[in-house]
């Protein structure tokens, strides 16, 4: 009985005691990262030899400018100021003074050395959390001297895919058609770039014309469509070795070429009278499949990542509606549904979103959706803009868009675009002459 | 006559040979792309890690003594002993209560209890810049104080003295502070691995004592490297927060805390 009472009391004791306190957080801010991005640093003997092969004066510099820029140029960073630094880079790349770099407000820092070793050029770059004290990523990258600005690409890749958590883009080219001249004599010509505008060079020689270039996954062949003795054919070009051929013999017109995700087929347009299907053609044995069949016009297909499904344009609903069908051509399923005229479906390399151009009353838009067709979103609105390309992280889409001519037909330009799945972050992609039809390439470095 | 013919004959061809090699298509080039070469990629993290040496070390922290050592021997102001011939002599005790008193003061407000009421010839006795500086100085440290103890939630607002867990504006302040301090890596996929958990053990001023991530096997799990990515971002926003903005009262019951930062609202748009 006692023993009852003594428990009873024992409950009844008021104890006080603590729960642990938990806090949930759901939101943070959208402000870029403050990121310092140090000069690599760089001994007089390499960069004396450095400044002979490249004539560059300080390739430490300039490496960590290319990384600037391209951190820059994500909307996601903020490089702070290279003049508001400290430390210096050899000493900074060695233990940096977090004090010193916490005082300018950056939360990452980069640093680096740059070594001439047996006629090579060796890089060392190291990422460090400023708040925490600690080296977070560190590598070392060898090759020829002149490949210097892909290694900030690299560089830039690595932090970037350590700092967001999805792959970078950087270490990446585009092809695009390059346009002179008049808008009646246009010159078009295949041109490749660094995906940051430099190492421009021409594929081809403007005799034809040239239009919807796309790079095969390998980024080794490009398939585009070419005006050759005024017929209109995809070919396919090797960029190493120049060599060019036709796809298939047609009796008609094919057009809108893309690759498969394995890179073993071409999916096209094929035009005959007045009926446009959507074919593959595989690349070892040629054999031609016919994957669409309506009297309607089919154009535009493109494969989702994993090559099962295909998006597609179509006018068989009277208007040009985005369809989505199974690689077999089964299954097909409209997906758009909103006002207004759609085209061009690029699948994402993530395979979560579908591009598209849209156009509604008289304007165009350059916006995404998901492969059922929900969650609609317009990420930018001009006179005249299409073909969206995505990068290999599908993350960010770029485009061509042209401007108006005036009244005596001048002042007409065609420039490249990209902009982000935010859609606040759209910026010109420089270029040497006008552009369109732009394709951006997967990771060289893979 | 053939002679003429030989001549026209030979110039002709010349000009068709130079003709032939200057056109473009014929003497088209193999297109040069710089070759994509395979980069070396070298995990170097571990072999440059490495603390200082010991020896550099000790000369490190023998510097960093001397460096203390000077400092604290500049800081304190010079004793200067109050000489009042005119004042009353004030029993032991007296002197004693009033000390303990000065002791106990934690608010800054009463600060001002202690202005004293000096007679000119007092202020020229008292007169030493060193302890000017000290002044100077310890107001500093004063007015900072004052301004950590604006930013925390005042009595007023603190509604739930003794219970479980924090009021609705405590909890508010809170997150208010760290929305603004973190930092959600933007590129992360939606996916079940947004949720990170870190453990605070925190002083009474709101600086953090300890921090354990709950989850932290996970981060150096091979193939979770996005919720590292993740991870390391909310370990930055605490570090940047820091010192947390925590009510002035109830220590015992904030002390630990536990933030469970969860990215799936921001990602998902």
């Amino acid at each position: 009985m006692i023993f009852k009472y003594l428990i009873l009391f024992l409950i009844l004791l008021p104890i006080k005691a603590f729960a642990l306190i938990e806090v949930d957080i759901t939101r943070g801010n959208l402000s870029p990262l403050p990121v310092a991005v140090s000069p690599l640093s760089i001994d007089e003997n390499s960069k004396e030899s450095f400044s002979k092969i490249l004539k560059k004066e300080n390739i430490g510099l300039e490496i960590s400018i290319i990384v600037e820029n391209n951190l820059r140029q994500t909307g996601l960073f903020n490089p702070l100021d290279k003049d508001a630094f400290l430390q210096k880079p050899d000493i900074a790349n060695l233990k940096p003074r977090f004090e010193d770099w916490n005082l300018i407000k950056a939360q990452a820092l980069i640093t680096g050395k740059v070594t001439f070793v047996d006629e090579k050029l060796r890089v060392e770059f190291r990422l460090w959390d400023v708040l925490a004290g600690k080296e977070i990523t560190a590598l070392a990258f060898t090759t020829v001297p002149s490949n210097w600005r892909r290694v900030g690409h690299i560089i830039s890749d690595k932090v970037y895919e350590r700092l967001t958590g999805e792959k970078g883009y950087f270490d990446t080219r585009i092809i695009y058609v390059s346009e002179e001249g008049p808008k009646t004599r246009r010159v078009k010509k295949l041109a490749i770039m660094d995906q940051d505008g430099f190492n421009n060079k021409f594929l081809t020689l403007g005799n034809e014309l040239v239009l919807t270039p796309r790079f095969s996954p390998t980024n080794q062949m490009v398939t585009y469509l070419s005006y050759f003795r005024n017929l209109p054919r995809v070919y396919l070009l090797d960029i190493e070795t120049g060599m060019q051929e036709v796809v298939g013999d047609f009796p008609g017109m094919t057009f809108a070429p893309r690759f498969s995700p394995d890179g073993k087929k071409i999916i096209m347009s094929f035009a005959k009278d007045g009926n446009s299907d959507i074919y593959t053609m595989d690349l070892e044995n040629r054999i031609v499949e016919r994957i669409s069949n309506h009297p309607s016009i089919d154009t535009s297909p493109s494969y989702s990542p994993d090559g099962k499904y295909i998006a597609f344009n179509s006018d068989r609903s009277k208007y040009q509606q985005i369809y989505v069908m199974k690689s077999n051509g089964k299954n097909v399923k409209r997906i758009s549904f909103g006002n207004g005229l759609y085209g061009t479906p690029v699948w994402s390399p993530r395979g979560d979103l579908i591009a598209f151009t849209k156009l509604h009353k008289g304007k165009f838009y350059i916006g995404v959706m998901r492969p059922d067709g929900t969650g609609e979103r317009l990420l930018t609105e001009n006179f005249y803009q299409e073909a969206p390309s995505w990068s290999p992280n599908g993350r960010v889409l770029i485009f061509y868009r042209e401007t108006k001519t005036n009244s005596k037909g001048e002042g007409f330009s065609a420039k490249l675009w990209s902009i982000d799945l935010t859609g606040y972050n759209e910026k010109m992609v420089e270029t040497e002459t006008d552009a369109s039809d732009p394709s951006w390439s997967s990771l060289l470095s893979n | 006559m053939n002679r003429n013919i030989f001549i026209s004959f030979g110039l002709h061809t010349l000009l068709v040979i130079i003709t032939a090699m200057s056109l473009p298509f014929l003497a088209k080039k193999p297109i040069d792309i710089p070759p994509i070469v395979s980069v070396e990629l070298i995990q170097i993290t571990d072999k440059t890690n490495i603390p200082f040496a010991p020896k550099a070390k000790k000369t490190i922290e023998k510097v960093k003594e001397k460096e203390k050592k000077l400092a604290s021997e500049q800081a304190p102001p010079k004793m200067v002993k109050k000489e009042k011939p005119d004042a009353v002599p004030l029993p032991d005790e007296k002197i004693d209560k009033v000390k303990e008193i000065k002791d106990e003061k934690q608010n800054p407000e009463k600060i001002e209890t202690e202005i004293k009421q000096v007679s000119e010839f007092e202020k020229k006795d008292l007169f030493d810049p060193n302890s000017i500086a000290a002044l100077i100085d310890k107001s500093k440290v004063e007015s900072a104080e004052t301004d950590k103890k604006l930013d925390k939630i005042t009595q007023d607002q603190d509604k739930s003295i003794d219970f479980g867990g924090l009021s609705l504006s405590e909890e508010d302040a809170l997150k208010a502070q760290i929305f603004g301090c973190w930092s959600i890596p933007l590129g992360l996929p939606l996916s079940n691995d947004l949720l990170v958990r870190i453990k605070l053990q925190l002083k009474p001023d709101g600086t953090i004592e300890k921090m354990e991530m709950l989850d932290h096997i996970k981060m150096n799990t091979p193939g979770k490297e996005k919720f590292r990515t993740l991870a390391d971002s909310v370990r930055r926003a605490v570090q940047l927060c820091n010192p947390l903005r925590v009510p002035t009262t109830g220590y015992e019951r904030w002390k630990n805390m536990i933030l469970n930062f969860n990215a799936r609202e921001m990602l998902q748009g």
